[in-house]
């Protein structure tokens, strides 16, 4: 039987692949998907912690975790548009390679 | 909620994150981008938040990884020339999951253990939005119609 903490563990270690996978590619498209895993962590988090409080509990935690994910859907969509944008313009994906405001 | 498969959904989630954060190629990237998203909704069945899993795989995989392929199909040209990987986000990722971890066990927690929840019927969850959380509904619509329109507004072609 998982406890609430090993849950949290799991959760935390997603956000930080995430994060690492945000910090540390030079390629836009895995910037995204870095952020998109730490959205999901966040909501595993709500999950959990609805599922574990004490019942009868309201089940506010699984309205916001439905309410992030179409909230992570309208970002993927604009984030993706712009990858696209910055590669017509740039020739390029590299996020080193984008170091000027004027294009 | 069983041990067993906690720790196969977990261990499936996680390595596909790995996969997914550190593969060069993008497009076996994506993939992995797609399991860790189907361990995700595991887990939520698991929990029983049935319809949030539901909602996860329609979103995630049946729209967001399908963008994200398009994406890198069209974008092919610099595919396998950024290469560059730093260092410095390993430590700080490193760093955080320590920091967390030790927040984690500190914490006294109210209940460890799952408790007895009745199922989360799909009519509860369309009563609630339409009675408690309407504005939020609203807001949403509205973001989620600004958000398509802007994206294909930033990928309409450039006059010039």
């Amino acid at each position: 039987m998982p406890t609430l903490s090993i849950l949290l563990v799991v959760s935390a270690a997603l956000f930080c692949i995430g994060l690492l996978a945000a910090l540390s590619r030079r390629h836009a498209i895995f910037i995204l998907i870095g952020i998109e895993m730490m959205l999901a962590a966040a909501n595993l988090n709500f999950i959990a912690f609805w599922r574990f409080a004490p019942q009868p509990a309201q089940p506010t935690g699984v309205m916001v975790a439905i309410f992030a994910i179409a909230i992570a859907a309208a970002e993927a969509a604009v984030g993706l548009a712009m990858v696209i944008a910055v590669y017509r313009h740039f020739r390029t994906t590299n996020v080193d390679q984008l170091d000027q405001l004027k294009g | 909620m069983s041990s067993v498969a906690f720790v196969i959904i977990a261990v499936l989630t996680l390595s596909a994150a790995l996969a997914a954060a550190t593969l060069q190629k993008l497009m076996h990237a994506a993939l992995s981008f797609a399991v860790m998203f189907v361990g995700i909704s595991a887990f939520f069945f698991l929990f029983g938040a049935e319809f949030v899993g539901l909602v996860q795989i329609f979103v995630y995989i049946g729209a967001v990884a399908v963008l994200i392929v398009f994406t890198i199909l069209l974008t092919r040209y610099d595919v396998g020339k950024v290469r560059g990987f730093s260092w410095g986000g390993v430590v700080v990722a490193i760093a955080v999951f320590g920091g967390l971890v030790w927040a984690i066990s500190k914490t006294k927690l109210v209940s460890v253990a799952p408790s007895q929840v009745e199922p989360l019927t799909v009519q509860r969850i369309g009563e609630l939005l339409m009675t408690n959380y309407v504005w939020p509904l609203q807001c949403v619509g509205v973001l989620l119609t600004a958000a398509l329109i802007g994206a294909l507004i930033l990928v309409m072609e450039e006059k010039s």
